[in-house]
């Protein structure tokens, strides 16, 4: 604990840089998860190849794609945002499309019946409804992605790993320790702001 | 203010891949305010019928017009705002207090916003709920037959001169269901408000209706009044739907039919 509360300034740089490169992903992956999933859910056909792909690409071993993604983009930041960007996209377009497609059809007959348009019936009725298990996906991507985000330690990328990757070259448990607890500490908080909110936006 | 006339001539729908039409050939026309009734079993074509005057479901041919108005020559959503729309499901959204529900339609045609309040509130206690109590409420904390209740304000909440109403009280216990039908005889005849109404229920129908179109296997078979509908059934088929010859069960629905007038 020593190393701790001895280095807490250090620590904090680094979680910020940790939250900031699991913004970014998840900000990005959102940019195209939610798109993608209100156009998969309107074709349950497309809906099961997208997400099959997804989680297809949810599996491989995120050493493994990091390993890829650093022939393609080089060390640093690029690599690991890359893979949070690949990772998030599963859970957050599966929650999507389940999330509109749990709308409540009879909502959404009365939409169309007293007269909204296509528009109208998406942003007034379906994704005010699908919210809440749409920003359920947003705390599991989050979660997951502040544990992959620690990989950036090792590709030369920024991040509370940092801490656990230097630890283990420098054989100083204690930096080990550190990072993985400001690590732990990180997702159990998202985990439970991410909490309130669902249950804010939730009916 | 009064009702819009609808007039359905060789109305025709077909699903594909069906055997055979959903819809054939169905021609009547509602008058200016009146209650017509669409009565048969499930799956008779009598909802897809319903649902062709506000262009839910497409003609393949012949034509439906209000007020004179092929539907098929007027953009769909603008048609949908001036005609009321009332379902069994309610379907009313889930994230919106029931205040926001009535106002849905109003608040689409840009009504201000002081008008919209005074209409929710006059629209509440038209449908006999007490404002101050049900207008910030969420739909979850509704029974069944206040749910509907809100689901009628919302469908005529701005002043649709035809409504469509698909088994909208098919869903609540019977008890229930004999005051909602009382109150939209009231209601529709205040408005004059041209109302076609899907059912399967017979007694249903002869309560509500001035007249009734009885479908079966998507053609009519026949349209009469009640009153005409008991007395000269036109086909085998209407004679055991009305149960033709029963001195007792005719007399018993032209008293029911006086205690609702």
């Amino acid at each position: 604990m020593s190393y701790a509360f001895a280095h807490l300034g250090r620590i904090a740089v680094l979680a910020a840089a940790h939250v900031e490169v699991v913004a970014a992903a998840l900000a990005v992956a959102m940019a195209i998860a939610v798109p993608l999933g209100i156009y998969a859910a309107r074709r349950p056909h497309l809906a099961g190849w997208v997400l099959g792909i997804l989680g297809a690409l949810y599996t491989i071993p995120s050493l493994a794609l990091l390993a890829v993604l650093v022939q393609l983009f080089g060390l640093g930041f690029a690599p690991i945002f890359v893979a949070l960007v690949a990772y998030a996209q599963f859970m957050l377009a599966r929650n999507v499309v389940a999330g509109i497609n749990g709308v409540d059809p009879a909502q959404v007959d009365a939409a169309r019946g007293l007269g909204m348009s296509a528009r109208q019936i998406l942003t007034r009725v379906e994704f005010p409804q699908a919210l809440p298990v749409v920003i359920g996906g947003v705390r599991i991507a989050a979660i997951a992605a502040i544990a992959i985000a620690t990989l950036g330690g090792y590709v030369g990328g920024s991040g509370l790993g940092v801490l656990i990757f230097n630890g283990l070259t420098l054989h100083q448990p204690e930096m080990i320790v550190a990072g993985s607890l400001a690590a732990s500490a990180l997702a159990v908080t998202v985990d439970g702001l991410l909490r309130i909110v669902e249950r804010q936006v939730r009916t | 203010m009064s009702g819009a006339s609808i007039q359905f001539d060789g109305a025709t729908v077909r699903y594909p891949g069906a055997g055979h039409a959903a819809v054939e050939n169905v021609s009547f026309e509602a008058a200016p305010g009146e209650l017509v009734v669409l009565l048969g079993p499930s799956g008779c074509g009598k909802s897809t019928l319903l649902r062709t005057v506000n262009r839910l479901v497409e003609l393949q041919g012949g034509s439906v017009a209000v007020d004179g108005h092929d539907v098929a020559g007027v953009d769909a959503v603008e048609l949908r705002r001036s005609i009321g729309y009332a379902i069994q499901a309610v379907g009313l959204f889930a994230h919106m207090s029931v205040a926001e529900n009535i106002a849905v339609v109003p608040s689409l045609l840009g009504w201000p916003p002081q008008e919209i309040a005074a209409r929710v509130d006059e629209l509440l206690a038209t449908v006999g709920l007490d404002p101050a109590r049900y207008r910030s409420r969420r739909p979850r904390a509704l029974s069944g037959g206040e749910a509907q209740r809100v689901g009628v304000a919302r469908a005529i909440a701005a002043r649709p001169r035809a409504l469509l109403m698909d088994e909208p009280f098919g869903a609540v216990d019977a008890l229930v269901r004999s005051t909602l039908q009382r109150e939209l005889v009231r209601i529709v005849r205040e408005l004059r408000t041209t109302t076609l109404f899907v059912t399967h229920d017979f007694d249903e129908a002869l309560k509500l209706a001035d007249r009734i179109v009885v479908m079966r296997a998507g053609s009519v078979e026949q349209v009469a009044t009640p009153d005409e509908l008991l007395a000269r059934p036109a086909t085998a088929y209407v004679r055991e739907l009305v149960h033709a010859g029963d001195a007792v069960y005719r007399s018993y629905y032209v008293h029911v039919r006086e205690t609702l007038r």
